[in-house]
């Protein structure tokens, strides 16, 4: 176990549940995990398990029902709905499967939208999410609408989003499902070495194998439950 | 975030264009309509606001508008010039007369009977003739409308233009010839008959015969004395009505609004421009917001608060609004001149842009309402749902 100076996320016996009485469904049964700075954490798991709702809830967007999970030190829960969504929008990035990206917005503009929200002016934002473009490769194709690109420059797009104003942590929901093995590959390869650094941490939940390599820890879930965490080395399967 | 806001809204050109054709079906309707209705009404007291000399009208106590005509004794004129007060007290006869045309035809008409020595009641304005020209023998002035149109000859030849009555031409009015000594321009009355002025002498011969021939006395208060102190004076000394210029508007005003099917009339078409307007843009805002009930969801996950959402839907509102309102105006400003030459009631005066501002505000209230309700609600965990 690392040290508490160590760890970016924890979570100790949290549980959440929808519904109530004989419709209750419990999507997290007392889940334990800690995620540590500077690590790349897998959740795989069957579907249902409870790895987007876990993830949810370490992002701040969804409340637990019992238990505690602290982020960087805050425990979401007791913070004020003001100060949650500005603890968010200052230390959360997000990529999605389905790269949620504002249709009607250019590459560069999409990029942008972290940093407005953080209150950075319009003019500077442009030129650092096209500084971040341009790392992650896509330097010549700011001014391309969402539709305009292939699904992996998509989600380079969105890689590129969820890193513009450098939050501590990364959570990414299944980020290759929807791209072939080749890009899959790539986008891995670009969130490793761009998105994740000593300051940052980065959860994926996924499904796909092909990508386990990339994790430094992988936690299986299963049921609400981490059932293990293992190291990529370990036989998962 | 204004700016992502727009591009939002805009970016989905179908929808955008969806909005604001609503809204400016809404405020064309709501403006068109009432502006037809407020010219209709405005005909209906035309015949007051086009005799702008006198102060005071006085009449029977039971006339209910200005074509209730229930005529008094000409005793009465004198004793209304005896009232305090009073500067002067001119009579006017004001009655409906079928006018024979030279083709054998007849057109009813509106006569007006002036004073004889002062010609008090004249028309607005004078465009071909003197007033003083009514002087003459058998002498009667025409509006040019009426002249132009309801007592103009047909064409000589099939498909020609109509013979326009011109000076010197002649009329029959109960077998009484009436010759044209001039045009005048008047505001159109709301049924659109002709009218026609002469003095109030040759008004009662060419009227059928009556006991009590004076419909109206026009009053001018002596400078100094307040109009209402003497109206109230001519009310209490000879127990006759007495208005205002204003107040007897403001009777006939009413008279139509209890008495005649055009309020509710239109009345039901502004609403119905109101639902539709609101059915359509708030159910295609709605739409819009619901479609992208996911982009809102994004926003929300990466921070921003429900109030910057809320500040954005409102500007998306609002801009649709003022779009949909200035199209919606325009068209009815340019339905108003194209139709401004033709006997279609038409008035558009500026409460009816704040009336219509405040029709399409609403809608766009509602339709932002409905949509804000769905995002604040929105749980932002909805992103992570593929």
């Amino acid at each position: 176990m690392a040290g508490d100076t160590d760890v970016a996320v924890s979570c100790r016996g949290v549980l959440k549940t929808y519904g109530s009485g004989e419709s209750l469904v419990a999507a997290l049964q007392g889940v334990d995990l800690e995620v540590r700075h500077g690590e790349l954490l897998m959740l795989v798991g069957p579907s249902g398990c409870g790895k987007t709702t876990l993830i949810s809830v370490m992002a701040g967007i969804l409340d637990q029902s019992e238990g505690e999970c602290r982020v960087f030190g805050e425990d979401l829960v007791h913070l004020r709905n003001h100060a949650k969504l500005a603890f968010r929008a200052r230390n959360i990035g997000f990529v999605f499967q389905a790269y949620n990206l504002l249709p009607t917005l250019t590459a560069a503009e999409n990029v942008t939208v972290p940093l407005l929200i953080n209150g950075v002016g319009r003019k500077e934002a442009l030129q650092r999410a096209e500084r971040v473009l341009d790392q992650v490769g896509l330097g010549a194709r700011t001014r391309s609408l969402p539709s305009q690109l292939s699904g992996g420059q998509q989600q380079r797009v969105a890689i590129a989003r969820a890193i513009v104003h450098e939050p501590r942590l990364v959570v990414c929901d299944e980020p290759t499902s929807a791209l072939d093995h080749e890009t899959g590959h790539k986008v891995m390869e670009l969130l490793k070495g761009i998105a994740l650094g000593r300051d940052r941490t980065l959860v994926i939940v996924t499904h796909d194998a092909r990508i386990f390599e990339f994790a430094d820890r992988i936690a299986e879930m299963d049921d609400g439950r981490v059932t293990r965490v293992v190291t990529p080395r370990s036989n998962l399967h | 975030m204004y700016r992502i806001a727009l591009k939002m809204l805009m970016g989905d050109r179908g929808k955008y264009l969806g909005i604001i054709m609503g809204l400016t079906f809404a405020s064309l309707i709501m403006t068109q309509q009432p502006a037809i209705f407020v010219g209709l009404i405005m005909r209906s007291y035309s015949f007051i606001t086009d005799l702008g000399l006198p102060d005071i009208w006085v009449m029977d106590p039971e006339v209910q508008w200005v074509d209730d005509i229930k005529p008094l004794q000409d005793t009465e004129l004198y004793r209304v010039r005896g009232v305090a007060g009073v500067a002067w007290a001119m009579p006017l006869y004001k009655g409906l007369l079928k006018a024979r045309l030279p083709n054998g035809t007849f057109q009813t008409c509106i006569i007006v009977g002036l004073d004889d020595a002062t010609l008090v009641g004249g028309p607005p304005r004078m465009v071909e003739g003197q007033l003083a020209d009514l002087r003459r023998a058998d002498a009667v002035i025409i509006d040019t409308d009426g002249a132009r149109e309801k007592l103009s000859q047909p064409p000589a030849i099939p498909g020609g233009k109509r013979v326009e009555l011109k000076i010197g031409d002649t009329l029959e009015l109960n077998d009484h010839r009436a010759l044209v000594v001039g045009f005048s321009k008047n505001t159109r009355t709301i049924l659109s008959q002709p009218v026609l002025y002469t003095t109030y002498s040759r008004a009662r011969q060419f009227a059928p015969r009556e006991r009590k021939m004076l419909s109206f006395i026009l009053v001018k208060a002596k400078p100094g004395e307040a109009v209402s102190a003497v109206s109230q004076r001519i009310r209490a000394t000879t127990g006759l009505a007495a208005y205002s210029r204003e107040e007897f508007m403001g009777v006939t005003f009413r008279y139509f609004l209890k008495n005649t099917g055009i309020p509710i009339n239109f009345g039901v078409s502004v609403l119905l421009g109101f639902i539709v307007g609101a059915a359509i843009a708030g159910q295609t805002f709605y739409n819009f917001t619901r479609e992208n009930l996911r982009q809102f969801g994004v926003l929300k996950a990466m921070g921003t608060s429900n109030w910057t959402l809320l500040r954005m839907i409102l500007l998306q509102a609002m801009l649709v609004g003022v779009i949909g309102y200035g199209l919606g105006v325009g068209l009815t400003s340019l339905f108003g001149w194209a139709m401004r030459n033709t006997i279609l009631a038409f008035k558009f005066p500026w409460y009816l842009l704040v009336f219509s501002g405040i029709g399409v505000t609403l809608i766009c209230a509602f339709a932002a309402l409905i949509s804000i309700r769905r995002v604040i609600t929105l749980e932002p965990a909805v992103v992570f749902k593929s």
